[in-house]
């Protein structure tokens, strides 16, 4: 009865509640913005989302189960077809790879000559997908391996298209992967057939990547296939990121704006790969050389790291 | 009032609309996904607030965040903005047709698309497209089905 009586005078049992509620809120925002600026909460996060795994797989269970089934159930002609396809494809691409060795030894010989950097080699590891739905406003996956199979924190996500991502958080039996199409993710690319420089954002959307202040005056086309420059050191060169299917001006009108069709596929239910780099020594060796010559040289000891890693391009 | 219930009924629940929250659907159908989550809520703040209030909304939605991978507490400042709202109007709520509560679930779960909106534009997250403000009414035809199954649950065959 006491409900229907008039507002006016509020009980003391409603202003206890607006009290918690204003509580609660202030340690939402709290913990919104330790979570989205600080990210100081990453430590204690990785730790939670390890209670929270079960639950992913069991999410991700029914689209294997539906896998399975599918594979199950696959006729014998079917899977005749399915093989009589993958060993032509097989031929078409050894034959290709066979063409390729000889450009490859060709450019290691020309790269030798000019005295360049080798690339370093690349290891890789296969991983698969966990199907299940994140938050639709961030471009995330999950990956059915962690820790346990060596995953790390940042390393590079490939598919058989090009770059997909990168890890971002590794608990023992999963790990996050930060889509290159995410609002937070921006990779350093070059357009392969120019050479031109430039940066690829995630704008949000799985289908699209954005190239922004690209100079006027910059050979930059529709059509011109995008990949990783390596700069940064965070993702090796030469993977394919994506074609520009269109160029705009941007609001200031002094350079232009291009969109990307990114090259992996972003779509669930497959493998992945993950780039395992046998970088290490190689970095700790670019310090060597660059702390040896600075004894010396007199300029200050600041100059030496910025010299060791100066000499390496 | 005091019917027996069943304990384990509200952790159960819960868990279910976790999981409902992240199963995979296809491309076409993924912006209609209900919020199970808050739906389930809704009837655990109706039917038994004395076990369930604004710190039982705040769990589930930092559960809810590191489940769906979302800002930690953007769920949970979501959840105890609805449930403030729902404790308010308990008394009324209680006694409403079960299709007048589909409606009021459906306008709570409107707001909660405006509150999660603002947020996100106060953050500079990314805003989501425009078929996913078709959920709420997804989740308002869902409500007497749920309410129905959830009380089935809650106290066990028989009816009231």
């Amino acid at each position: 009865m006491s409900s229907f009586s008039s507002p006016a005078a509020p009980r003391p049992g409603d202003v206890a509640g607006t009290l918690r509620l204003l509580a609660y809120l202030a340690l939402a925002v709290a913990l919104i913005v330790l979570d989205h600026r600080g990210g100081w909460l990453h430590r204690v996060r990785t730790g939670v989302q390890v209670a929270v795994q079960p639950l992913w797989q069991l999410a991700g269970l029914p689209a294997r189960i539906g896998r399975k089934m599918r594979d199950d159930a696959a006729t014998r002609a079917m899977l005749a077809e399915d093989n009589r396809r993958l060993r032509n494809e097989l031929l078409v691409l050894g034959a290709r790879q066979a063409r390729l060795q000889v450009e490859a030894d060709e450019n290691a010989r020309l790269r030798a000559l000019l005295g360049a950097a080798r690339r370093h080699s690349l290891d890789v590891q296969l991983a698969p997908i966990l199907d299940i739905d994140l938050d639709p406003t961030r471009q995330r996956l999950v990956l059915d391996a962690g820790s346990r199979d060596g995953v790390q924190v940042g390393q590079s996500v490939i598919d058989a298209g090009g770059l997909l991502g990168q890890i971002i958080q590794v608990t023992p039996d999963t790990a996050t992967v930060l889509l290159l199409t995410d609002l937070e993710h921006a990779v350093p690319v070059t357009v392969s057939r120019t050479g031109v420089r430039l940066v690829a954002y995630g704008i949000g959307r799985s289908d699209r990547l954005e190239l922004r202040n690209i100079p006027v005056s910059a050979d930059v086309k529709e059509g011109d296939v995008v990949v990783t420059s390596g700069l940064g050191g965070r993702f090796p060169p030469g993977f394919p990121v994506g074609t520009v299917v269109a160029l705009r001006p941007d609001v200031s009108r002094a350079f232009l704006v291009g969109e990307l069709v990114p090259a992996a596929q972003l779509d669930r239910g497959r493998d992945v790969l993950l780039l395992r780099e046998v970088r290490e020594p190689a970095v700790r060796a670019g310090t060597d050389d660059g702390g040896e010559p600075a004894p010396p040289g007199p300029p200050g000891d600041a100059g030496a790291p910025a010299g060791g890693q100066e000499a390496r391009p | 009032m005091s019917r027996r219930a069943r304990p384990w009924a509200m952790p159960v629940t819960v868990l279910a609309a976790l999981l409902l929250g992240v199963l995979p659907l296809p491309a076409a159908v993924q912006p209609l996904r209900p919020f199970w989550l808050a739906l389930v809520a809704a009837y655990w703040l109706i039917e038994e607030p004395e076990r369930a209030g604004l710190g039982f909304a705040f769990l589930c939605g930092l559960v809810a965040d590191l489940v769906f991978g979302s800002v930690l507490g953007e769920h949970a400042l979501r959840l105890v903005v609805m449930a403030f709202i729902l404790q308010r109007f308990r008394a009324q709520l209680r006694f409403f047709p079960v299709t007048q509560q589909a409606l009021v679930i459906g306008g709570l779960l409107l707001n909660d698309r405006v509150v999660a909106a603002a947020l996100h534009l106060f953050l500079g997250l990314k805003q989501l497209p425009w078929p996913y403000w078709i959920a709420p009414v997804v989740g308002m035809l869902l409500w007497p089905p749920l309410f129905v199954v959830l009380d089935a649950l809650r106290l066990g065959r028989r009816t009231r």
